[in-house]
């Protein structure tokens, strides 16, 4: 999915943060071009809040480099880097009300008529008829949507965006996915997303970087991270793994049968958890191994305690340098 | 629930009761009656100690009140402010600075205010240092006069303004700054634009604080004032001491609690829930 041509926005160059109690950031190379949508997925701790950080300027890299657009951008204050951000609490001006928090970038550039300017970006996340209002006054979805109208209006090089959904509840949140990803590609800005939700990086993302201890661990497209995942980490990470042996098997890629003429293994049916759309069967292997088939479909009907023949391809079967 | 309210409010009631409402009542009745010879009062009733007021004489002291307790206050702001924030930035260090604030009520304030009469006297530290050092051959006037009484209030009351302003300034939230600064906003329009303006309450809180005691202050134009400036306390003071006319010196403390009333009650409402 490289594309040469495309200019790249974003550069990091072997960048590492220290902090006195520890590295928060080891040494990471990562290139952004512009107009996608890009996540850093990992768990709480693993460097994402410390990296977006380093990119928007509130912290100095221990070493390596960050090029903005071709300029190390190492030693340049947050106030003179085109890169915006979208903080988790939003960081609204509580003083200032929609309208006026939306303006104040522009006013700091000492830009003279951008009345046209907030309005348009007021309008586009359709808080129009509440310019008025201070942010006390708004719920916690219309925040965040000032909080993004606020940044996008500058029109950044990138836009960073630090966990924006976490506050909101779960309807709320699958809404802005959508949203999101849409005003993503209408204003082609370069979006970069942090999270711990592997299913909003996986759902909005052209590519996604996933961090562990300070690292990434792998970058690219969803489906190829979530099909080839290049490290251990990153096949117990994303998505549900079984760990057979030595090989990693996604849960839907085992087929179960009363009485399959091939099979790998039997197995002890231990429960089966109807889901809606799924039926998930879980199971001990006569390895003693524990291991989730996720069955779609109608036969998907096992008994706790029944004796049944598991297969799977080996072209589903997941193996890694331990 | 409402009976163990009551009685848990009881004694502050109680308290507040005879000690603030019976004593006010007891002045606004002084103030309408006569001066007794030997102090007290006597009748009749009259409103002569109100007109007196507005004599030239003790308009001038008023004013003179107001104008140092307003320039006091502005100085308290503009020390304190700076003063607070460091303070809000100082990390690990924030109690030790917060302990040194309040560190001068530790002694009383007449012994402090007697120590910068040391300090400032003809043979007082600062000028025999400056005459030893020959920057000046004759003792600088540092003592008995406005200045002197605004460096003693300033002193005093200045840690009345750097507490609720911190505490404002403390309760902002960090990434307010770095979202104006994200948003393009160098650190002095930060300040301007973000941390000013959230400050208000504390700042509104604060000047009421330093106002409020220094529009009533006697003991620093006493000794630092040294008699020649006269304010609103030392006129009381003296009304109910030497000139034994206790009902004038009653319509004078009215008239500065109106004063105080009029002028901080607007800042008062706005000072939110840090006062």
């Amino acid at each position: 999915m490289m594309i040469a041509q495309m200019q790249a926005i974003l550069e990091l160059r072997n960048v590492v943060k220290d902090f006195p109690s520890h590295r928060a950031v080891d040494d990471i190379s990562l290139t952004l071009e512009a107009g996608r949508f890009y996540s850093l997925l990992g768990a709480s701790g693993c460097g994402k809040t410390t990296t977006l950080r380093l990119i928007a300027g509130f912290e100095k890299p221990t070493s390596g480099e960050i090029l903005l657009n071709g300029t190390r951008v190492n030693d340049v204050p947050p106030y003179r880097r085109n890169v915006s951000t979208v903080f988790q609490s939003y960081a609204l001006f509580p003083h200032l009300t929609v309208e006026k928090n939306i303006a104040f970038g522009l006013e700091q550039r000492g830009e003279r008529s951008f009345s046209g300017k907030v309005e348009q970006a007021i309008e586009m996340v359709r808080l129009s008829g509440k310019s008025k209002r201070l942010p006390a006054e708004l719920s916690g979805g219309e925040k965040q949507r000032v909080a993004l109208a606020r940044s996008l209006v500058l029109e950044p090089s990138i836009l960073l965006l630090d966990e924006p959904l976490a506050a909101l509840d779960l309807k709320l949140r699958r809404e802005m996915r959508a949203e999101l990803k849409a005003m993503q590609q209408r204003t082609g800005i370069t979006f970069l997303f942090v999270t711990h939700d592997q299913e909003e990086a996986l759902a909005m993302s052209d590519e996604i970087a996933i961090m562990h201890r300070g690292k990434i661990e792998q970058t690219g497209p969803p489906r190829e991270v979530y099909r080839k995942p290049a490290t251990r980490f990153v096949a117990g990470f994303l998505g549900a793994m079984n760990w057979i042996g030595d090989a990693g098997v996604r849960p839907e890629a085992l087929r179960i049968a009363r009485n399959g003429s091939e099979y790998r293994s039997t197995a002890r049916v231990e429960q089966s958890l109807f889901l809606g759309n799924a039926v998930h069967v879980l199971l001990k292997l006569e390895s003693g191994e524990s291991a989730t088939a996720e069955l779609t479909g109608a036969e998907a009907d096992f008994r706790t305690g029944e004796l049944v023949h598991v297969n799977w391809s080996s072209a589903d079967e997941m193996r890694f340098p331990r | 629930m409402k009976q163990l309210r009551f009685w848990m409010l009881a004694p502050a009631r109680v308290w507040m009761a005879l000690f603030f409402a019976a004593p006010l009542l007891i002045v606004v009745a002084y103030s309408l009656l006569t001066r007794g010879d030997y102090g007290g009062v006597e009748q009749p009733t009259t409103l002569e100690n109100f007109t007196r007021l507005f004599d030239p004489l003790y308009g001038a002291i008023l004013l003179r009140s107001l104008v140092i307790a307003i320039v006091a206050t502005a100085f308290c702001l503009l020390l304190g402010f700076p003063m607070a924030l460091f303070i809000s930035r100082s990390g690990r260090r924030k109690n030790l600075y917060l302990q040194l604030v309040t560190l001068p009520f530790w002694t009383s304030f007449l012994v402090r205010t007697y120590a910068w009469l040391f300090l400032l006297r003809d043979t007082g530290l600062i000028n025999t240092l400056l005459i030893k050092a020959g920057i000046v051959s004759s003792p600088l006037p540092l003592l008995y006069n406005n200045g002197a009484v605004l460096l003693g209030l300033v002193y005093g009351y200045l840690p009345f303004m750097v507490l609720p302003l911190y505490a404002t300034i403390e309760r902002m939230e960090p990434a307010l700054l770095e979202a104006a600064a994200d948003l393009g906003a160098r650190p002095f329009a930060a300040l301007r634009r973000v941390t000013l303006p959230l400050a208000l309450p504390g700042m509104f809180a604060g000047s009421v604080l330093v106002f409020i005691p220094c529009m009533g202050a006697y003991l620093t134009p006493d000794l630092l004032g040294g008699g020649k400036t006269v304010m609103a306390g030392n006129l009381i003071q003296n009304q109910f001491t030497t000139a034994r006319d206790w009902p004038f010196g009653s319509a004078v403390s009215l008239m500065l609690m109106a004063i105080n009333m009029l002028l901080l009650l607007p800042m008062m409402r706005r000072s939110e829930d840090v006062l």
